[in-house]
């Protein structure tokens, strides 16, 4: 089980009350008419699957309902910060 | 003082004419009450719950809640009373006001002419039931109800979170050191109060 601190409520709340949403920072590309569609097939369809550091989009369900950012690894487990949407990660988001 | 902007839909729930009601609770159903000794739970009578929404950093929003409820934005985590009035804290953007049900619509009115700035305030008396839980083993009950951690330390008198509850979702506070009060959607308080039963069973005897 996930110890996972929301940063909303301010404090670390059991796994069961948050959804891991995908992946986090994705894009939207700025001019949706006039990209390829292999841009809006990657921004729609393609995600990262590392086996590692990983920033992933995860939402306080049955808490105070707000989505956030977690700075994850996907192999250990652990996790290193949850941040506010908007705010940037500690650890850099690699390519 | 500004007036209420056509806009929105502002509705008084209780009609003002014809047969009056008698409303009932969504446990209307049940006992509405059970325990003994060392824990009683009942369903509290019908509340009046306003929805707020709104911007907690804007001093104007929080002194027009403060001059229309009598207590101020809680804090995280947290609730407030003033006499029949409870506000609780739910989200950074996000409070409930728990009222007497034929006040609900005066307080609406009271805060929209107060404020006319960008928040939302919905009057959804009725979608939730408050169930009531004391006496010194409540805390049990809890213990194999919620994840989340009643601990004197972690969980004082004042505190409110939303949890997970069984296998639905309730929003849990703490009115006194043996008293404790759960809000239960209504189409889970059913659920929820057979759970209590249930749960409750083993500390009556
Ligand atoms: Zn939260």
């Amino acid at each position: 089980m996930f110890h996972i601190y929301c940063p909303h409520c301010e404090e670390y709340r059991e796994e069961e009350e948050f959804h891991p949403k995908g992946e986090a920072h994705l894009a939207r590309p700025e001019d949706p008419d006039n990209c390829t569609d292999e841009e809006w097939g990657d921004y729609l369809f393609f995600r990262k699957n590392p086996r590692g550091v990983h920033h992933e989009l995860w939402v306080h369900a049955a808490g105070c309902r707000k989505f956030f950012n977690v700075t994850r690894d996907t192999q250990s487990y652990r996790i290193y910060e949850t941040y506010k949407i908007g705010e940037q990660p500690s650890k850099a988001i690699t390519a | 003082m500004s007036e209420v902007p056509d806009s929105v839909a502002v509705i008084d729930q209780i009609p003002q004419q014809g047969e009056p009601l008698t409303p009932r609770t969504p446990l209307h159903h049940t006992a509405r009450a059970g325990g003994a000794g060392q824990l009683h739970y009942r369903e509290h009578d019908l509340t009046g719950l306003l929805v707020l929404r709104g911007n907690a950093a804007d001093k104007a929003f929080a002194e027009a809640v403060k001059a229309t409820f009598g207590c101020p934005l809680a804090k995280t985590l947290s609730f407030v009373m003033a006499q029949e009035v409870s506000l609780l804290w739910l989200s950074p953007d996000e409070w409930w006001v728990l009222c007497p049900p034929d006040q609900a619509y005066a307080l609406e009115v009271q805060l929209r002419e107060r404020y006319s700035g960008h928040f939302a305030l919905a009057n959804n008396t009725g979608g939730m039931t408050r169930i009531q839980l004391s006496g010194p083993q409540a805390v049990q009950v809890l213990k194999k109800s919620i994840p989340y951690d009643v601990h004197d330390a972690h969980f004082p008198v004042g505190k409110v979170v939303a949890t997970v509850f069984g296998k639905t979702q309730a929003v849990v506070r703490r009115l006194g050191q043996n008293d404790w009060e759960i809000l239960a959607r209504r189409s889970f308080a059913d659920y929820i109060w057979r759970w209590v039963e249930d749960a409750a069973s083993e500390y009556q005897r």
